[in-house]
């Protein structure tokens, strides 16, 4: 019976969501006043629908009911129970149930979180997700239904998860991503409900900031789980390939960056509107692309699901109304006319132009990359294919990202409007200098090999985090004291600083790790010795043990450090009994200044093995300023000024107009806001310019 | 000039059209299967240097009369890595056939130290660095395998990595067909 439950309840969702789509858009047109109000209402309801779809889902994969076609396919009694709720998400029909659960999700979250937003607003921003969700209920329930059983022949044992994904790192990838991808559409909502509404305000872009911010970071979160499960899971080592699924996974996080950066603009100054509606929809739009290319099967790729052309088309479908339709409506909405504000040369404006050009570029260069063995083949031919590997991606994206960390660190020190050039010569030459040296420097004093690429990394890396020390010791320096200085700063200012942090660490990690990791596949014996820097590796050999759904061998390697016993590595060679499937676990000593990967190869005759040594600088600092840049999404969207704009409107504070305006002539006339003291008044200031 | 700005806000538009086109178009071609093209096709003429000797060479013609199982692969490529060990077991146990690895745009160092770590396969591997070889068989991406018979036709073409699994569906058929 939970399985019908459960069928029932996508029924109701789609119902309700149907309704959601047509009746608060007509209310909004019509100034329906009850209309409108049925929005939060059936939000609510396909959410509360959509999760009781997915607890009847996780319930029957607890009780193994095998009649359900998708539970036999990917679970089994010795699943471990863990794995059981896990494997919900292991496969194309249950991965849709958690999507469309996230897209309801985001969906109620905004209904929750907007009381202060017009009524008119709200249902248009709802009912444009509702629009959103009747496609995809639709398809999970008519062409990838989870609860489809197979009553005539009940199998009495699953075939179990993919081994895979029987693994910490890739059950909780999948929700971080979807919360990110899906996270979008909440952004492309409100620039839908803006376009419809001809209403592409300040207050748009506020509302929109937070929320992207918070896909955001989920995406951040998400991929960077994905990059480190491929780095302990998958045996060899590396942390990116530029595999398709990788790249659609990145391109709306590229998109979704510049979106973050646009909207600040949009918001603050009132420019670039059309560009910043443009980002919203093309980071939701990308997030799409990603789920047609994962889930049809046209590119090959290691994380494919299962194939099946009829589910493509229909997918494909779902991209022509959804994106076809919302380009379509920006042709013909989105305003041509520029924003009557002006800015200068050196400006944040520009630099943010620029920042929005390159991330921009990038992602072209990478749909490209990923689409070109399709668009060959359609040029030249069946017959003519080719394809795109790492050399094309790397020659291309290192010098952009390169490039954008150089004129980020202007940037930080740029002012709206027109920042005089002297002032950002004289303070960023030093900077500069300082930069280059230590990063020809530091290779020197670490005693490591010079290469050329690693003192650029450096420079790079040590020029952000000098510039956006420089540019907080500037704001706390007028300050009563220090640290009076430093808590008068708001969260979002922190937010954005970890946040370019986190990208100054992660281009260490990139840089260090793939310039300097030793990667030695060596033929071992017990007893037999390998040496790597001050690490000598013992392999001891390999004994058999038995896991809840798998056998397994597994290596005693003892580590040496410097001559003194460091440490002991068992990495695995596992082999799942339901499917037979092997499956490496590499085991590895995860330090911040690099770290020691084992992973057991293949046998070798006469007990000897082929054993995987790696010695990886700096590759945590991948993960470590990924983490950083989600902290800081968190921390923006934390900011004391979405709270006090609530709280400013429910005590209905008179005469905030006539605050907003003094502030506007001052802006005007040029005068800093470092003027107003207060911090209530600070609060206002950057609410309102 | 408002009217020619309001064209250029198509352009988005166009560009989604045209790529929509092109997904609908590769949504029909059957991805794991050899392209109509080449079924059938005699092997493309190549002469190609080896592995683990520069100076020895391989032509197409010299394979001729045993039925080869090509396939190409690179150490870039992780469904490779996944895919060795399967190919290893797979050529200890069909002694009839000849396993011909193609090293795709590879780098020859790694590729020697990928195989001798790991296993060699393969009768012959040949080097394909500036990926020609590849083109003209109509690689789309690595791994892909390739069936030639005695008289140098390729039968058949699987796309992704091979295991047991797959060999026993998808080339074992074949392949009992050719003999």
């Amino acid at each position: 019976m939970i399985p019908e439950f459960g069928n029932f309840a996508i029924i109701l969702a789609l119902g309700l969501s149907l309704m959601l789509s047509v009746v608060p858009m007509l209310g909004a047109a019509r100034r329906q006043l009850q209309w409108m109000q049925t929005a939060r209402t059936l939000t609510t309801g396909v959410f509360v629908f959509m999760l009781a779809a997915f607890i009847a889902l996780a319930w029957s994969f607890l009780q193994d009911d095998f009649s359900v076609a998708y539970i036999a396919r990917n679970s089994n009694t010795a699943l471990p129970t863990y794995y059981k709720l896990a494997a919900v998400w292991g496969a194309h029909e249950g991965s849709l149930l958690l999507w469309v659960l996230i897209l309801s999700l985001w969906g109620f979250a905004v209904s929750v979180f907007s009381k202060d937003l017009p009524i008119d607003m709200v249902s248009r921003v709802l009912s444009v997700m509702g629009m959103v969700e009747v496609g995809f209920i639709g398809f999970l329930l008519f062409t990838s239904n989870p609860f489809e059983r197979s009553l005539l022949n009940i199998p009495t044992e699953g075939a179990d998860l993919n081994p895979l994904l029987q693994d910490f790192g890739l059950t909780v990838h999948p929700p971080f991503l979807y919360m990110g991808y899906v996270g979008f559409s909440v952004a492309f909502a409100f620039a839908i409900a803006a376009l419809l509404s001809g209403r592409l305000d300040a207050a748009w872009s506020r509302w929109s900031r937070p929320w992207t911010n918070a896909a955001w970071s989920f995406l951040t979160i998400g991929i960077a789980l994905g990059s480190w499960w491929a780095y302990y899971e998958l045996g060899w080592g590396g942390w990116w390939f530029w595999d398709p699924v990788e790249n659609v996974s990145f391109m709306p996080w590229l998109v979704g960056t510049a979106l973050i950066h646009s909207l600040a603009v949009t918001e603050k100054r009132g420019v670039f509107k059309s560009w910043t509606v443009l980002l919203a929809i093309g980071a939701f739009s990308l997030s799409l692309l990603g789920a047609f290319i994962v889930r049809s099967g046209v590119i090959t790729s290691v994380h494919a699901f299962a194939v099946d052309p009829e589910r493509g088309l229909v997918l494909l479908c779902l991209l022509l109304l959804i994106i076809g339709g919302s380009l379509l409506l920006y042709a013909l909405r989105a305003p041509v006319v520029a924003g009557n504000s002006v800015y200068g040369e050196q400006s944040r404006e520009l630099y943010l132009l620029l920042n929005n050009i390159i991330l921009v570029v990038s992602m072209a260069m990478i749909l490209l990359g990923t689409l070109y063995p399709l668009i060959h083949e359609a040029i030249y031919g069946e017959a003519n294919k080719v394809s795109v590997g790492p050399p094309y991606f790397n020659t291309l994206f290192v010098p952009l990202m390169g490039g954008m960390s150089f004129l980020l660190g202007i940037a930080v020190f740029t002012r709206w409007k027109r920042t005089p050039v002297n002032h950002l010569i004289s303070s960023l030459r030093p900077l500069l200098l300082l930069s280059i040296v230590l990063g020809l420097a530091l290779p020197l004093i670490l005693q490591a090999e010079f290469k050329i690429s690693v003192v650029v990394a450096l420079a790079l890396a040590l020029w952000i985090t000098a510039t956006l020390l420089m540019d907080i010791r500037n704001k706390v320096r007028n300050k009563a004291s220090f640290m009076n200085g430093l808590l008068s700063l708001g969260r979002a200012y922190w937010g954005m600083q970890l946040a370019h942090f986190g990208l100054a660490v992660i281009i260490c990690g990139i840089c260090l790790t793939s310039q300097y990791s030793v990667e030695d596949d060596v033929r071992m014996q017990p007893g037999d010795e390998h040496e790597i820097e001050e690490y000598v590796f013992k392999f001891e050999g390999v004994r058999e043990i038995v896991g809840p759904n798998y056998d397994a061998q597994a290596a005693t390697i003892t580590v040496t450090k410097s001559g003194e016993p460091y440490l002991t590595l068992q990495p695995e060679k596992r082999r799942y009994r339901a499917r037979g499937d092997v499956q490496t676990e590499a085991d590895i000593d995860v330090g911040l200044f690099r770290d020691l990967f084992t992973a057991l190869g293949d046998p070798r005759g006469d007990d000897a093995w082929v054993v995987r040594i790696h010695v990886k600088p700096f590759v945590f600092w991948i993960w470590l300023g990924a983490f950083f840049m989600a902290t800081g999404g968190v921390l923006a969207i934390l900011d004391k000024r979405y709270r006090r704009e609530r709280i400013r409107k429910n005590s209905r504070l008179d005469n905030s107009s006539v605050v907003s305006n003094t502030i506007a002539i001052n802006e005007a006339g040029n005068v800093s806001t470092k003027s107003f003291d207060s911090n209530e008044t600070r609060g206002l200031v950057e609410e309102r310019v | 000039m408002n009217s020619s700005h309001r064209g250029l806000l198509f352009i988005p538009a166009g560009f989604f059209l045209l790529m929509l086109l092109l997904l609908g178009k590769a949504l029909f071609w059957n991805q794991r299967e050899i392209p109509s093209a080449l079924l059938n096709r005699p092997l493309p003429e190549f002469s190609k240097p080896t592995l683990d000797n520069p100076n020895q060479t391989i032509t197409a013609a010299g394979l001729r009369g045993d039925i080869l199982i090509m396939n190409v692969w690179a150490t870039w490529c992780p469904p490779c890595h996944a895919e060795h060990p399967h190919l290893v077991r797979i050529s200890e146990n069909e002694p009839d056939l000849v396993f011909v690895g193609v090293n795709y745009k590879d780098d020859a160092e790694a590729a020697g130290e990928f195989i001798n770590t790991r296993g060699n396969p393969f009768a012959y591997i040949l080097t394909d660095v500036d990926g020609k070889l590849g083109i003209e068989l109509g690689v789309r991406g690595a791994p892909e395998t390739f069936v030639v018979d005695r008289e140098g036709f390729i039968r058949f073409k699987y796309e992704g990595a091979i295991d047991e699994n797959v060999w026993q569906e998808k080339f074992v058929p074949v392949i009992s067909q050719l003999n």
